[in-house]
């Protein structure tokens, strides 16, 4: 290219990046609108006949949704489909979709699901967040799986106006109002800090240990939650001897954990990592000298039938904490049996409840806020975050749900369950 | 050399598409794919891929053959369809009698069910073999029409499954520009309407064969300009590409634009590795390491969360330190290198990158970068008083970077230091016995090639808003090495094809989802294969390839 | 001229620095470390035992990159994929269902060796087709090319066999025979660690025993030192290679083995890590050469192990395993620095890299 050319070129640049400042200005307030342009233009100019006599018009501050006879209602998911954490996302997605079939019509208005993969990921929780923005349909979102992805996709979803509720986000600086938290964000999963803690009084409580050691593998999940088990643990009057980290794709544990028993050797230790880190974890700590006698406890992230197969017999009488899965309700048994004849299998991981309960907060406050117009239907989007944030006593799976003002909607109820003969017994509380 | 071919041949040729289609079916690719309706109720993309192996390998025997007679071309093309069926055929029976999933877990009901259109075994066999036959027929047939029938069908058939893979995107795109009804016409969900995909079918056909009618002629024509008219033309064609880079947000929409802003900092990145790899020949496989540079410290200047250093920075002001950090980096990580070459280069600078990422996820450092927890809360760029928060904005920012570093790459590659960075990469010994100095020589490509990475990843924070340590792995050095040698290494307009093939393709396909790491390895393979000097070469470049494959092909 | 004296007595300075810094805070934190004596002598048996079974599979899987680069000067990039290929296969269709039935805890030298074989041919059998299509055209190519069909490789062959046996973590069954430990010389040793470094010792021996002695062996040097004399001499060099892939491949396949043995636990993700730690072991060691090979997995392994423990536990750093990539690391920076053939690398291969 030649100087001139260039010369050109970058006095249009300029041009133009002057132009979408100013247009810029009116862009976050343009792109409300804009959803709303379906509803102004297609009247108009494609059906003038049916332009019935009380015409709605929307008041919603940010903007409405038009669903027109025949229309579904669309909703997106943005959970991990792909990679090594598929089975948590797949599961949730499972959890939506049963959700969409047990409730069927919403105000005589089918229900349709954009699925998207948020790859577990910063990048991918914005790709898959600028794709269902840039789409005016879609009325909510269940997602993301993983807390990382959720905090690029919260920003861009809660700027153009929509509300998503996550499955299985724990991450604290979600709903922290100082941190990551943006207006339209809930989730029906709970806080790391409910499942550190609990699992710290359940260490002191019920197994009466003193001394402890976390070991995370630079997962800001598994980060966080020892971190938090830690904090608790010794806010309780325990003592931690070690807290320390592994790699994700580490095989050898036994320096680490010739570390840990020379630290200590501590009665417990926590390792809330995944299924590969933690199976070598396990079957090695069985074979270091000073912890034979060592309790072994670990999170959610290794509830799951190849986490079993992987811990093997090392693992039997091992700890996990996670979300209290016994639910007991007519609910959850007709959920189960509705999975088992939809797909073939036992749901794989441990959100799919939660999904399915964020699947339908989302379609209740459609059916709630929605304003049935003729055969026409329109939602507005902040009457969507109005309903959510007065979600409260909502009967779920999970339990009653009721939102605070950030979003946090979970009724938390953490439970420790032991692996016994391959299987995992709730034992607290 | 065309040889007429034997039964043993035809046997060997179908059973290596019989098993390639095997393969793509137990792995569950084909499975996958299935779900993904192409024309509504017709065909789906699994579909194509099944019968993609046996087509392909029909085509090549029947084009190698000697052609006696059309009868016995056309019977070849059946046989090696037919024989190439074979395998999954038998799949198809053991799955239906044990149960192999065990085993394969991707063996599922629903491949089976695609295998054999929802049939039983034996009918469902006998239609598998017919498609096979089919399409081998229909390989060989495409071999004897003549070109003129051919060209057009094969690009008329190119289109519409074309169309009809990338609907979903067109979809998202047409739904705020087209009216309601006019969508449903065209789509049914998220798949093709029949009428459409053939209306598809047959304007692209028609607008071949116009072309293959006149545009000889037109091509003529143009080749008869006189100067005048060709320089016009030439300042038209800029004029018309700019006002397309310029305006392209508007046509895009904002989930494509967020998908130009990602080939954008891949561009980025590829011109500065272009620098390090192709014009100074010094393998790096730790580039991130200078990309990660780069978001940390816009992170940590500007982030108005718990770690920011909270000094007034704003994207602006801390762009430029982002930048010099990342090209001091360059020149710090350099000097241990300098004596270095290169495998030896290669898996020191992997080593670097590593180290980089590692120290980010730290606990070591967490007080400073965040450990895994990483930086939040990283403002996006304001300008003059508007947050720049749509990608169709954000847009401008990179494409302003991109041309910077389109600029500063070109002056370089045709300055002093760009030729002594082709001598370095021609010949060290022999540099350096001209009198070049070697030392600043490679520190300066170093640094050029830190810079731009720098920048890349400082406006890759900001329009995150959030950085983690994982976004900065090694597969993003691979892939930006891998990109510029898919453009042509050393090719500056290279490393934007390179971009667009391998960061925004797989961006559009995320249908592909698992299978995408898969794909994204078989193109390289091919790639390197088939096209070993790249897409768009660097004429230089390729003179050099050639005159060192004749060294290599004397000295062995 | 002058300016360039000045500039390359700057760079001496710089470097002198860089190493000075790295030797003199390894040598503070070990100092501080044994100081303050957190490990018993029991901990540090054990933890340098653990390290000497890791450095040895990282030799195993070295020699193949090493092999391979002699050769074709060529970095393998899919390598770590044909130590990865094996072992899955022969646990799904040999290790697990012979575990299943009990065959295993019966007859287990029999077991093992099956698997052994079975192994070895997946993973010789996955090397010789990615030759035979990925690198054998683009001989004389330059190099950038086999490199990057080399990593497209890796990722095919790592998406393939996540298709076909799925994405999630399989475990290898125990065999009870190797539970447990074995005292030697007074140090409890791990059953199956005793067997990984015995088995390393004799692949190793048989290795370089072939390689230097026999005829065929001696095709392999033949056409590593010139492949155009190797071939007027009547050597088939084409054959050389592929019994260059097939030996590097079987290594990996036996380091397939000993890994499944001694972690119990298999992953479709395996080969890319314990890969990129064998190539580093390689060029460590002098990319190119046999013994090399070994001696840089075993400092390797060695390092990882007592490294965080030894340099940083000391210093007060949290989390020190975390950063033991980055001990491995610059320790090959280091030894680059001083010996920038690698610790056993011959000239030559400095200068035809």
């Amino acid at each position: 290219m030649s100087k001139r050319l260039l010369a050109i070129f970058a006095m249009l640049l300029v041009a133009s990046m002057v132009l979408a400042a100013c247009g810029g200005g009116a862009a976050p307030a343009e792109e409300a609108p804009m959803e709303e342009a379906p509803a102004e233009e297609a009247p108009a100019e494609e059906a003038p006949a049916e332009e019935a006599p009380a015409m709605f018009e929307c008041t919603d501050e940010i903007g409405c949704v038009t669903y027109y006879a025949d229309e579904p209602i669309r909703i997106a998911s943005a959970l991990v489909v792909s990679g090594p954490n598929t089975d948590l996302g797949m599961d949730s997605q499972r959890g939506v979709e049963l959700a969409m079939e047990f409730k069927g019509d919403v105000l005589g208005h089918a229900v349709e699901l954009q699925a998207e993969d948020d790859g577990c990921s910063a990048e991918g929780g914005q790709a898959a967040g600028q794709k269902i923005v840039s789409d005016p349909t879609i009325i909510g979102i269940i997602g993301t799986s993983c807390s990382g992805a959720g905090v690029p996709m919260s920003k861009i979803m809660s700027d153009a106006g929509y509300v998503m509720v996550s499955p299985s986000n724990t991450s604290p600086a979600l709903t922290d109002a100082d941190s990551a938290w943006n207006p339209g964000y809930y989730r029906t999963a709970h806080n790391d800090k409910v499942q550190g803690k609990a699992m710290a009084e359940f260490a002191i409580d019920v197994l009466g240990v003193t001394s402890a050691a976390a070991i995370h593998d630079g997962d800001p999940y598994t980060e966080g939650l020892a971190r938090v088990f830690a904090d608790n643990f010794e806010a309780l009057g325990g003592t931690i001897v070690e807290f320390t980290a592994v790699n994700k794709g580490d095989t050898d544990m036994r320096p680490v954990l010739t570390a840990v028993a020379a630290a200590g050797p501590p009665e417990l230790i926590y390792y809330p990592v995944f299924t590969a880190e933690g199976g070598f974890l396990t079957k090695q700590a069985k074979e270091v000298a000073g912890l034979e006698e060592t309790i072994l406890s670990a999170a959610d992230g290794m509830i799951s039938p190849a986490a079993v197969e992987a811990v093997g017999e090392a693992g039997e009488g091992m700890y996990f904490s996670g979300p209290d899965l016994g639910f007991e309700n007519e609910l959850y048994t007709t959920f189960l049996e509705k999975h088992t004849e939809v797909y073939g299998i036992d749901p794989t991981s441990v959100f799919h409840s939660h999904a399915f309960d964020a699947a339908n907060m989302i379609l209740g406050c459609v059916e709630e806020v929605g304003v049935v117009d003729g055969e026409d239907l329109h939602v507005g989007r902040q009457a969507m975050r109005d309903c959510l944030d007065a979600t409260s006593g909502f009967d779920g799976i999970t339990g009653t749900l009721t939102c605070n003002e950030y979003g946090d909607c979970a009724d938390p109820q953490i439970t420790v369950s032991q692996l016994t003969a391959g299987e995992y017994e709730p034992i607290w509380p | 050399m065309k040889k007429s071919i034997t039964t043993k041949e035809i046997i060997q040729k179908a059973l290596v598409a019989g098993v390639i289609a095997l393969s793509m079916s137990i792995i569950g690719f084909i499975a996958l794919l299935g779900e993904r309706e192409l024309v509504k109720g017709w065909f789906s993309l699994g579909h194509v891929f099944l019968i993609a192996a046996p087509l392909a390998i029909a085509y090549v025997t029947v084009e190698n053959m000697t052609h006696e007679n059309n009868a016995k071309t056309l019977g070849v093309g059946f046989a090696i369809g037919a024989i190439a069926s074979v395998p999954l055929i038998l799949l198809a029976y053991i799955a239906v009698a044990v149960d192999i999933r065990q085993f394969l877990s991707n063996v599922s009901p629903a491949l089976i069910e695609l295998l054999t259109f929802g049939k039983d075994a034996t009918t469902g066999s006998i239609y598998l073999l017919l498609l096979f036959g089919a399409t081998g027929v229909f390989a060989a047939l495409l071999n004897i029409l003549p070109a003129r029938v051919r060209h057009p069908l094969v690009i008329a058939l190119a289109w519409m499954i074309g169309v009809a893979t990338f609907s979903e995107i067109l979809l998202g795109r047409l739904r705020s520009l087209l009216s309601r009804d006019l969508i449903k016409t065209i789509f049914a969900g998220k798949t093709l309407n029949p009428a459409f995909a053939v209306g598809v079918f047959l304007v692209a056909l028609l607008i071949t064969i116009l072309w293959d009618a006149i545009g000889g002629s037109v091509k003529e024509k143009v080749a008869a300009f006189n100067p005048v008219q060709k320089k016009t033309m030439s300042a038209g064609k800029s004029l018309v590409v700019m006002v397309v880079i310029l305006f392209l947000p508007l046509i895009l929409g904002s989930y494509l634009s967020e998908v130009a802003n990602n080939v954008g900092l891949y561009i980025l990145m590829g011109l500065g590795l272009n620098i390090v790899v192709g014009f100074a020949g010094l393998l790096d496989l730790g580039y991130v390491a200078f990309f990660a540079i780069g978001a940390y410290v816009m992170g940590v200047l500007t982030s108005q969360g718990a770690l920011g250093l909270d000094a007034g920075f704003n994207f602006w002001t801390a762009l430029p330190i982002s930048v010099i950090v990342a090209t001091l980096f360059g020149i710090i990580l350099g000097i241990p290198v300098l004596g270095m070459r290169g495998d030896y280069l290669a898996i020191v600078t992997l080593g670097f990158g590593e180290i980089i990422r590692v120290i980010a996820v730290s606990d070591l450092f967490k007080e400073i970068f965040g450990g895994a927890q990483g930086i939040l809360q990283i403002p996006k760029p304001n300008f003059f008083g508007t947050e720049l928060v749509q990608p169709g904005q954000l847009y401008y920012v990179i494409l302003g970077g991109v041309l910077l570093a389109l600029f500063i790459a070109t002056r370089l590659r045709d300055s002093r230091l760009g030729r002594q960075w082709m001598a370095l990469r021609e010949d060290e010994d022999v540099a350096e016995a001209m009198g070049m100095n070697l030392v600043n020589t490679k520190l300066m490509a170093f640094a050029t090639g830190a810079a731009f990475s720098g920048l890349s990843g400082a406006i890759f924070a900001s329009k995150l808003t959030s950085i983690f340590p994982h976004s900065f792995n090694l597969i993003i050095s691979i892939n930006v090495l891998a990109l510029i040698i898919v453009g042509g290494v050393g090719s500056i307009p290279g490393v934007f094809i390179g971009s667009l093939i391998l960061v925004g393709l797989p961006e559009l396909l995320r249908e592909f989802a698992e299978y995408r790491m898969l794909i994204y390895g078989t193109l390289l393979i091919a790639m390197m294969l088939f096209k070993p000097e790249g897409f768009l070469p660097d004429q230089r470049r390729k003179r050099e390839l050639k005159a060192e494959a004749e060294l290599d092909g004397v000295e062995g | 001229m002058q300016e360039r004296i000045k500039q390359i007595d700057f760079l001496g300075l710089v470097l002198w620095i860089f190493r000075t810094a790295i030797i003199v805070s390894m040598l503070w934190g070990t100092i501080a470390t044994l100081m303050d004596n957190p490990y018993s002598a029991r901990a540090w048996t054990d933890t340098i035992v653990a390290g000497i079974a890791q450095g040895s599979l990282y030799a195993l899987i070295a020699i193949g990159y090493t092999l391979v680069y002699g050769v074709l000067f060529m970095i393998n990039f899919a390598h770590g994929e044909f130590f990865m290929s094996g072992i899955m296969t022969a646990t799904i269709f040999i290790a697990q269902p012979m575990s299943a039935s009990g065959y295993l805890d019966r007859h287990p030298v029999i077991g093992i060796t099956v698997i052994a074989v079975v192994t070895m041919l997946v993973s010789v059998g996955i090397a010789n087709l990615t030759e035979r299509i990925a690198y054998r055209p683009l001989r004389g190519a330059p190099r950038l090319v086999p490199l990057i069909t080399a990593i497209g490789a890796s990722f095919f062959w790592q998406y393939f066999f996540q298709g076909l046996y799925g994405s999630e973590v399989k475990a290898f069954p125990q065999i009870e025979v190797i539970v447990g430990k074995v005292n030697i010389a007074g140090i409890e040793i791990l059953k199956s660690q005793v067997i990984v470094i015995i088995v390393t010792i004799l692949m190793l021996a048989g290795l370089y025993f072939f390689v230097v002695k026999t005829k065929t062996g001696k095709s392999i040097r033949a056409a590593a030192e010139n492949k155009d004399v190797a071939r007027l001499m009547g050597i088939d060099v084409d054959r050389a290679i592929t019994l260059t892939f097939t030996l590097g491949a079987s290594m990996a396949g036996i380091a397939g083995v000993l890994y499944a043995l001694v972690f119990r636990q298999i992953h479709f993700f395996m080969g890319f890590f314990p890969g990129i730690k064998a190539f580093t072991a390689a060029v460590l060691g002098g990319i190119g050469s046999i013994p090399g090979a070994a001696l840089g997995g075993l400092f390797l392994g060695i390092f990882e192990s007592v490294g965080p423990g030894l340099f940083l536990e000391g210093l007060g750093v949290p989390s020190p395993h975390q950063l033991k990539d980055v001990i491995a690391f610059t320790m090959l920076v280091l030894v680059l620095i001083f010996r920038p053939q690698g610790i056993l690398g011959e000239a030559l291969a400095e200068e035809k890299a």
